[in-house]
């Protein structure tokens, strides 16, 4: 018994690694991206890219350029023990976090998972104490209390950084609420894997937002794989169709096209904003690493299947081509951008590596409010245990 | 002094934060319209609206998950369970988010949550409906217990507890939602992490919280009577922060322990306390301390047989006798 | 310059990994990106990938050899480019519990410097034993005459007397010879009540023994006289010390060395007489030249020349294979303050016994002085442990991995020898070879010694 049912799994895996993307594309109108040069994207022309000047425009690339070349050197400092933990790689999908977090004003807010270095750097946050928060230092952004899977910056309204694998849909809901409570302005994006899609929570999410109107889009960043599990062994039917269950708006996305992704959140952003209204994007992309580079990457997808995304797919060099046929970027700045984000991120493990970790009197500190306030504080008794 | 029911000292407080704090907002299931399932928030929707008492689908992890959310801008929620046991289908929410956001992030995110409910057992409604997860809570840094026992404890914890920046899970009883209590008609706040002595007494200290509370009072009026024991009972309120140093004060005085609790023996608060009393005042003890709890087994559905595992006077007094003689 | 390339992290509890294939071979090309081998870890089989641009020069660690995380594997560099061959392992650091980044510090740095520290040099490869030695203990002290009950209840001689807490302090208080009550509690444990009673009721209390005792007779103490005849007080005022970073790094490499090395001891005989004479003339004729030979400077002079001569002993255990070392780096057992340090002449094989001799002294002044740099002290190949100074005349040092034999010198004996069928007074010194049996058989390790005893009784053979 036990037997054939493996036998039957790994036929099945056979078969979807190499149609795990297409697989949903076929069913999904919107979803099969093209590379820029085949023809005239209306994506491309749309307002939201249009308006861009040549400035913003490499800008945005230079962020794309900013988070690979991190994450490069982070995976460096990994193998050389610098970093303990799980260290879940964004390479390959830097476009989604830069096309979304592009979009948004001071009264946004992002949440989202654990793969989160990329959105870190997308909305804004110095590289060095994202570094020294995988080195575990006190220069972290969360002092060395969170590591990889936990970034935080509320003050750029980025609010981490969760482990839990759909843990933190309903927090993005919940930011929403609080927005539309308040009766602020502004709206948030929740960011999800497509792993995160059959948590519960997340339909608890799904249903909260549309039954209450909240300004919310979630946004599933579909990578074709859940771990080691793809789309058609882990995921019944379409993604992004679910939202309708919802009665919620949706949309697919070509997430190797910055511009793509900009053209369609931006719309669903604004009438989040304006009409407080959910919306669920499912945006196509791809990791090129294993699900955290501790874990193999050769049973459940090809080789080939990697090289063909990074050759025909790969975000920053579609961008690039792009801005070139636009005549924003010149070769010379191509290059000038990359060693700047080359050395931002030596500087950055550099400034880790100097930084000191944290004290064991540190371990108890911002576990409470009031053991960190004491002047403030109200109740009695012992907070702590031995 | 005004006689009112917990149920109703519990409205009050939170009628009174509502009134004081505009971030203030009850969610939960059936709290509006329906007037609360074991009515503690029946009138609050006709007082402050639709805006403010916001009932919920049944959906815990997914409206505790959006409280928590929400409480990171400032909101402060309160959030109700409709029984504390449904805690395990958001444990992620209230355990993993809840009480670790703060220190993942470094101290830059506060959650200023309540989750409030009743957790207990007594009215027949089976295992599933019977949890008392204080222990379970408790177990968490990063958050804040209480389990009031009386009326008037219940408000001014409440109170307290919805203004704390810190999450905070109240841990009612619906047994004791109908008892009466004195209950001043102006404000106070009874601030977290103090014990109190119920009653005083010099032979035996009884460590309790929340129903095993009114049972042991009960019990130690007994003993007095028909054994001539006085007995001191020492209501902990909120178990974290623990108010030890009121317990330890009563142990200096009467040299023996008996922990009542409505919790299994295995890993719960009196195995806590235990500890803490013998390591802190070892040389006051004149008896090995012992504890009284809920029988150890899932909560029976069998009317009497569920009286029997639960404590009761009867059973307290017993253990107290025991401990008097050992 | 060559990058080297050392065994990655390549999983959050990695500690070793296991070169299943290399997919470039020595001279290939080599760019970012590129993926050198496969690595196979605890989770899964994973790809060395290249940080760099260049050509794979140098393969260190062959397909099938396990190597821990830090141990050079391969040098990518330019073409034709010299490249240095690694330093042998300086001990595995792949415990879950050192922390991460112990590439840069030493593991105990986290413990008790909070890390803090992590920069400032700390015994990476530390301490061996010397003092540490597990020449045979001296037995436990006995007191003399063990202490007796001054008093004793008509109970159980001996028997636990079952007392609470508060009761025994009630009875200290009010000067209650608690042995001589029957308690009233449950399995008959005395309770406060109990105390209280036989204080207002003395007759409550059990005669006490009239079997005379150490101190003399009863005491209306219920309690032991704290001082015996024989005592005028403690040795030493008890307490507890927090274990410094030095101990626990000795205290771990010792531990793990005693039980994990299959060690054997081979003892010989020197005959040290003309040693002693030729130090004495060498140290009179250089004088001037501020030239001061120690016996201790011609041992590690001939350990190393013996290693040339026996060369299989400069080895080391690498579980799946045994390392051959082209060099002999010498290092010797400094005691310092706390503990010990193992400096290192580093290819003592080409150095005179003066080079030696200078070396050594600058060396162990650093060490007293805890200013040695990780290079000083670590890379050694064999080591050598002298206590001759202290008057110890034989011992079974511990071996300092990764080495695979240390020599234990003991003190020059003078004594009643034989010496050409004349028994003559001589002067002799003891020498303990400890082995690695995975690496250095019987045969082997005895070869070593009878070069090294052939090199210090014809002590010349040293100075050429």
């Amino acid at each position: 018994m036990s037997k054939k049912s493996t036998d039957k799994t790994a036929a099945a895996a056979k078969k979807t690694t190499s149609a795990a993307k297409t697989g949903g594309a076929n069913a999904a109108p919107a979803a099969a991206p093209k590379p820029a040069a085949s023809g005239p994207n209306p994506s491309h022309s749309s307002p939201v890219n249009t308006a861009l000047s040549a400035d913003e425009k490499v800008e945005l690339y230079r962020k794309l350029v900013r988070i690979r070349r991190f994450e490069e050197r982070s995976l460096r400092a990994y193998q050389a023990k610098k970093i303990g933990g799980f260290l879940h790689l964004y390479i390959g999908q830097e476009a989604v976090a830069v096309g979304c977090c592009s979009l948004m004003g001071k009264d946004d807010h992002v949440i989202t998972a654990y793969r989160d270095h990329g959105h870190a750097i997308a909305v804004g946050m110095d590289t060095k104490a994202l570094m020294a928060e995988l080195y575990g230092k006190v220069t972290g952004c969360s002092k060395g209390k969170g590591g990889s899977m936990h970034y935080f910056d509320p003050a750029r309204n980025f609010w981490g950084g969760h482990g839990i694998v759909g843990g933190q849909v309903p927090l993005g809901a919940g930011l929403a609420y609080a927005l539309k409570y308040k009766g602020l302005k502004g709206a948030a994006m929740a960011f999800m894997g497509d792993g995160a899609v059959n948590q519960g929570a997340v339909h608890e999410a799904y249903n909260l937002a549309s039954l209450w109107s909240l300004p919310v889009v979630f946004v599933i960043e579909n990578n074709g794989y859940s771990m080691g599990t793809s789309q058609a062994r882990s995921s019944a039917g379409e993604l992004a169709t679910r939202a309708a269950g919802y009665d919620m708006k949706w949309e697919i996305i070509d997430g190797h096209d910055l511009y793509d992704v900009r053209a369609k959140m931006e719309p669903l952003l604004r009438r989040a904003r304006e009409e407080s209204k959910p919306a669920l994007v499912e945006i196509m992309t791809y990791r090129y690493r294993g699900h955290s580079v501790a874990d193999p990457d050769k049973t459940y997808r090809s080789k080939t299947e990697i090289e063909d995304y990074q050759r025909t797919k790969d975000p920053i060099n579609l961008f690039r081509a792009i801005l070139q046929s636009e005549g924003a970027l010149t070769d010379e700045l191509i290059e000038k951008i990359d060693t700047e984000a080359r050395s931002e991120a030596d500087f950055a493990a550099d400034f880790a590596e100097a930084s000191p970790f944290p004290t064991p009197e540190d371990i108890q500190k911002d576990v409470y409010w009031e053991a960190d306030n004491p002047s403030q504080r109200t109740s009695g008794g012992r907070l702590f245990f031995n | 002094m005004p006689l009112i029911t917990y149920r109703e000292a519990l409205r009050h407080a939170m009628a009174e934060e509502l009134t004081r704090d505009e971030n203030v907002v009850i969610l939960g299931e059936e709290v509006g319209q329906f007037h609360g399932a074991y009515k503690v928030t029946e009138g609050l929707l006709e007082k402050f609206g639709p805006k403010r008492i916001v009932d919920t689908p049944i959906s815990e992890a997914g409206f505790i998950g959006l409280g928590v959310g929400a409480s990171m801008l400032g909101v402060r929620p309160v959030m109700e369970l409709m029984f504390w046991s449904f805690y395990s289908v958001a444990f992620d929410q209230i355990l993993n988010n809840a009480a670790n956001i703060r220190y993942m992030s470094g101290g830059q995110i506060n959650c200023p949550i309540v989750i409030r409910g009743p957790a207990n057992g007594g009215t027949n409604v089976g295992a599933t409906h019977s949890h008392t997860p204080e222990n379970i809570l408790a177990h968490h840094p990063g958050v804040k217990v209480v389990v009031p026992s009386t009326p008037y404890d219940a408000k001014g914890l409440l109170k307290s507890a919805i203004r704390d920046n810190d999450p905070v899970f109240v841990l009612e009883n619906t047994i004791l939602y109908g008892l009466e209590g004195e209950v001043p008609s102006e404000e106070y706040l009874i601030p977290l992490g103090h014990a109190d002595v119920k009653r005083a007494g010099t032979d035996l200290t009884i460590v309790t919280y929340g129903r095993p509370v009114i049972q042991s009072l009960a019990a130690a009026q007994q003993l007095q009577q028909e054994h001539n024991l006085s007995v001191e009972i020492v209501d902990l309120r909120t178990i974290r922060p623990l108010d030890i140093d009121t317990v330890l004060a009563s142990v200096r005085k009467t040299h023996r322990v008996l922990i009542v609790e409505e919790q299994r023996p295995f890993c719960g608060v009196g195995a806590q306390l235990a500890y803490m009393i013998q390591n802190e005042a070892f040389d006051e003890l004149d008896a090995p301390i012992q504890r009284l709890g809920t029988v150890d087994a899932p909560a029976i559905y069998s009317p009497p047989a569920e009286i029997e595992q639960l404590p009761n006077s009867q059973r307290i007094l017993k253990a107290a006798l025991a401990t008097m003689g050992s | 310059m060559a990058q080297i390339i050392d065994m990655p992290k390549l999983s959050d509890t990695m500690t070793v990994g296991t070169l299943v294939k290399w997919l470039k071979k020595e001279g290939d090309p080599v760019k970012t990106g590129d993926i050198l081998a496969e690595v196979e870890t605890d989770k899964a089989t994973m790809e060395l990938e290249s940080f760099f641009d260049g050509t794979l020069l140098k393969i260190f660690s062959p397909e099938g050899s396990q190597v821990p995380i830090g141990v050079a594997l391969c040098a990518v560099g330019k073409p034709g480019e010299t490249v240095e061959a690694p330093k042998p392992p300086a001990g595995s650091s792949g415990t879950g519990d050192s922390p991460v980044g112990s590439g840069g510090m030493a593991d105990p740095a986290m413990s008790s410097e909070h890390g803090r520290a992590a920069c400032a040099p700390q015994p990476a490869e530390p301490p061996k034993p010397d003092a540490a030695s597990d020449a045979p203990a001296a037995p436990a002290p006995v007191p003399a005459t063990p202490p007796k009950p001054q008093t004793e209840a008509p109970r159980i001689p001996n028997e636990r007397i079952r007392i609470s807490p508060l009761a025994r302090k009630f009875a200290r208080e009010k000067g209650i010879d608690y042995t001589r009550l029957q308690g009233s509690g449950r399995g008959g444990r005395i309770v406060r009540a109990d105390i209280i009673a036989a204080a207002e009721n003395p007759s409550l209390l059990a005669p006490a023994s009239t079997a005379p005792t150490a101190a003399g007779g009863p005491s209306s103490s219920a309690f032991r006289a704290p001082h015996s005849a024989f005592s005028t007080g403690p040795i030493q005022e008890e307490r507890t010390v927090v274990v410094g970073n030095m101990r626990a790094t000795i205290a771990r490499r010792l531990l793990e060395a005693k039980t994990t090395i299959p060690h054997f001891y081979l003892d010989i005989e020197v005959d040290a007489e003309p040693l002693l004479v030729l130090r004495q003339q060498l140290n009179a004729a250089l004088e001037k030249q501020g030239v001061k030979l120690s016996v201790n400077d011609f041992i590690l002079k001939a350990s190393a020349e013996a290693l040339r001569r026996v060369p299989a002993v400069n080895a080391s255990w690498e579980g799946t294979q045994i390392r051959y070392f082209g060099g002999a780096h010498v290092s010797f057992a400094v005691a310092i303050e706390d503990g010990l340090i193992t400096p290192v002449i580093r290819d003592a094989h080409n150095k005179s016994v003066f080079q030696i001799s200078a070396e050594a002294k600058t060396l162990g002044k650093r060490a007293k002085e805890k200013k040695l740099a990780p290079a000083e002290f670590t890379g050694g190949t064999f080591c050598v442990s002298n206590l001759g100074m202290m008057g110890i005349t034989k011992f079974n040092p511990i071996i300092n991995p990764p080495n695979s034999a240390i020599l234990g010198v003991g003190t020059t004996v003078t004594k009643p020898v034989v010496k050409n069928g004349q028994i003559v007074i001589g002067q002799t010194m003891g020498l303990t070879l400890s082995c690695d049996h995975r690496v250095v058989d019987g045969a082997l390790g005895a070869q070593y010694l009878a070069a090294l005893k052939q090199l210090l009784e014809a002590p010349a053979l040293l100075l050429v």
